[in-house]
């Protein structure tokens, strides 16, 4: 049975990456994938190598052939996104793909296609295989690539027999962060000790909720603010939440990042990396690790 | 009487898939005359959203009474349901098998969905 | 005046560097100042503000239902819709609203006109003023996956006038929802680190205000001495640094307890005087 382990953070810049990073190196037989379609940043820690590229194709979008246009107005009139403008140009970014335009255009004057708008990856990494993937800019539907992404990621996973799966979520509680989630088997919420932390931890709370899978959470940074950390652990208290660990505040994990490497590989010893290795090893009672 | 069953191959030799929306194919199995027909689900592989529903509609077209997969989400459930199609779960099996069992009334039928949605 | 706060990367400092322009602008330059938060699904803003609010003000998005006695099941709506929001079995049609884009396509091909619109509620719209500061910020409910339509929500709140500076906080990344909060402003700072993941978004962050087309400039947070990555990156690709928020433990400190920089620290006023003195001359 395979377990699908997500990192998430609510706000971002919480240190969620570097937290996947050395997990990777901390937890055995697992795909790695990262879900932050929008600004994937795991790839420059764990140094990948491509094995596989794939496109992404998702929705589409209408352009005008002004050949054909007789410039009726009808598309200006029923489009809801004000993606067409008064000189019959179809705002490519505000458009929303719904097709409207091109159905009800009586002079068929209106294409409607596919859009190429990412591309998905798959790396082989000391850490195991990597599933990772890049959202074209000004791109919708980056639920979507999650979902891609969570799929090859399993499939990898039945295929080379691993049991877990260590997804790095991306940040908020919309679309990316829901198709992120949904159905895995556990979820970590990375926070900080500030006001903004312990509101967007609410707020992932409330999703976590909503969608019934177990949260844990882990504090980033608690020394810097040792009150606000412990009013974060009454709260989960409260809420029924377990926090898996306190990490403190070390220079050592922006080192790392410099350069290009994961915490653990970079220096193992480091505070950070004490705290990491408990945690990893707390996440392996937690989750039934045993192959079914 | 047909049975959908979500599948990873074209013969009943093959795996069934544990998946429903965005399942690779599906064998469409005749239990009054033991014939069978592959019905490919790919287009639903690359959709953008819903897939379980329009995967759902499909089938139905089809003239499926009852489908045999792994999971099903709330959508899906619920145009499967609206249409009376009865669904039973199995997973680790061939097509095959999944038939027999059904046969000897050994799989599990379900009366809700079985996962949340993916959403997209 | 609209100018936007964007990155690439969440956390970079976004929420602190709007804030704190906002409370400069008003408090410092005497210019009237709206800030408005499109980081819908974590609006932190008003964390800063402390805002006495009005009653929120409730956003819908248009939703179809069928009228079951009007319906011949043709199943013509489950056709055109394109985000797979109706499904149409058995003389039956399903509506899935928490896919629906509210696009209306069902309504108009609708041959009976069994189709009509109800509203569906995906979040608020709050407006209020904090520290002199008029702010307007959405909550997106927890659960709902569609941020743009309450961001548009957000921005048409607040109708640009000559008579103020308005501010607006973007959410991270770069896809739909950025877009939706940026597409309109007169000028975009992007706020980054100098990390390599912060380097690696504002360069995401630039490819897309370059599609945009919107005058922009690069501001970093928490940069150090001996760091040049970041600075290095925007010479060679001639983006002005018109900010530079140092590294210093005092501004950790008053942000997790909810304090602007400018309110403990006012001596870092220079900084965003500068900001403003580029921003005002590139548009004038």
């Amino acid at each position: 049975m395979i377990k699908e382990l997500v990192v998430i953070s609510g706000k971002g810049g919480t240190g969620k990456t570097s937290i996947v990073a050395a997990l990777a190196n901390l937890v055995n037989d697992k795909v790695l994938a990262d879900c932050d379609v929008d600004a994937a940043d795991l790839h420059l820690v764990l140094n990948p190598t491509l094995t596989e590229q794939e496109e992404f194709w998702s929705g589409k979008s209408a352009s005008i052939n002004s050949d054909k246009c007789t410039r009726c107005g009808k598309c200006l009139e029923l489009c809801r996104y004000g993606a067409i403008s008064k000189d019959f140009v179809i705002d490519k970014v505000a458009c929303e793909g719904c097709g409207v335009c091109y159905y009800f255009c009586p002079a068929e004057a209106i294409d409607f296609t596919e859009n190429m708008c990412g591309h998905m990856y798959v790396s082989t990494t000391s850490q195991g295989p990597m599933v990772h993937a890049r959202l074209g800019i000004a791109e919708e539907n980056s639920g979507k690539l999650v979902t891609m992404v969570r799929n090859k990621a399993r499939e990898i996973a039945e295929e080379k027999d691993l049991d877990t799966i260590l997804i790095d979520g991306p940040p908020g509680i919309g679309c990316p962060v829901i198709a992120s989630i949904t159905g895995a088997n556990f979820v970590i919420a990375v926070t900080e000790p500030t006001l903004s932390g312990i509101h967007d931890l609410e707020r992932v709370a409330g999703l976590a909720k909503h969608f019934d899978i177990p949260l844990s959470v882990i504090i980033n940074k608690a020394d810097i603010n040792k009150e606000m950390s412990q009013q974060i652990k009454d709260k989960c208290h409260k809420m029924g939440i377990n926090v898996l660990g306190e990490i403190p505040y070390d220079e050592a994990i922006t080192k790392a990042q410099i350069q290009g490497l994961d915490l653990i590989r970079y220096d193992s010893a480091s505070p950070a990396a004490e705290v990491l290795k408990n945690i990893a090893s707390d996440i392996k009672d937690l989750l039934p690790f045993s192959k079914e | 009487m047909k049975i959908a069953i979500s599948s990873k191959g074209n013969t009943l030799e093959s795996a069934t898939d544990p998946r429903f929306g965005r399942a690779q194919q599906f064998i469409i199995y005749d239990l009054d005359n033991g014939t069978h027909s592959t019905f490919n689900n790919t287009q639903n592989l690359t959709s953008s959203h819903g897939a379980g529903i329009q995967t759902a509609q499909n089938i139905i077209n089809a003239g499926a009474d009852l489908v045999i997969t792994g999971n099903v989400g709330p959508n899906a459930f619920n145009v499967l349901n609206s249409a009376g199609v009865k669904i039973y779960l199995t997973s680790g099996l061939t097509v095959q098998e999944a038939i027999e069992k059904y046969k000897k009334g050994e799989l599990e039928n379900v009366s809700s969905n079985t996962v949340e949605g993916h959403w997209v | 005046m609209r100018i936007a706060i964007a990155s690439g990367k969440g956390g970079t400092g976004k929420t602190t560097v709007a804030t704190n322009l906002a409370f400069y602008l008003k408090h410092f330059d005497n210019t009237d100042v709206t800030l408005i938060d499109c980081d819908v699904e974590e609006p932190n803003s008003h964390i800063f503000l402390r805002p006495d609010c009005q009653e929120p003000k409730v956003v819908t998005v248009p939703v179809p239902v069928v009228q079951e006695d009007l319906c011949t099941a043709c199943g013509k709506c489950a056709e055109i819709c394109q985000f797979n929001a109706i499904a149409c079995v058995k003389e039956k049609v399903l509506i899935f609203p928490e896919l629906c884009h509210g696009c209306g396509g069902c309504l108009l091909v609708c041959p009976t006109g069994a189709i009509t619109e109800k509203q569906r509620e995906i979040g608020v719209v709050e407006n209020g003023k904090g520290k002199d500061i008029k702010l307007v910020y959405g909550r997106l409910h927890v659960g709902e996956a569609m941020s743009p339509p309450l961001i548009r929500a957000v921005k048409e709140f607040s109708p640009v006038t000559t008579d103020e500076i308005q501010l607006i906080d973007c959410p991270p990344g770069t896809s739909c929802p950025v877009i939706t909060a940026v597409s309109g402003s007169d000028f975009v700072l992007l706020v980054t680190e100098p990390t390599p993941f912060g380097l690696n978004d504002l360069k995401l962050a630039v490819e897309m205000v370059r599609i945009l087309d919107i005058p922009f400039a690069v501001g970093i947070n928490r940069s150090t001495a001996d760091n040049n990555m970041v600075q290095d990156y925007c010479r060679t690709e001639g983006i002005p640094v018109i900010l530079n928020i140092p590294h210093d433990r005092r501004i950790a400190e008053a942000y997790s307890t909810g304090k602007l920089i400018l309110e403990s620290l006012p001596e870092y006023h220079e900084q965003f005087s500068q900001v403003l003195g580029y921003i005002k001359g590139v548009l004038s």
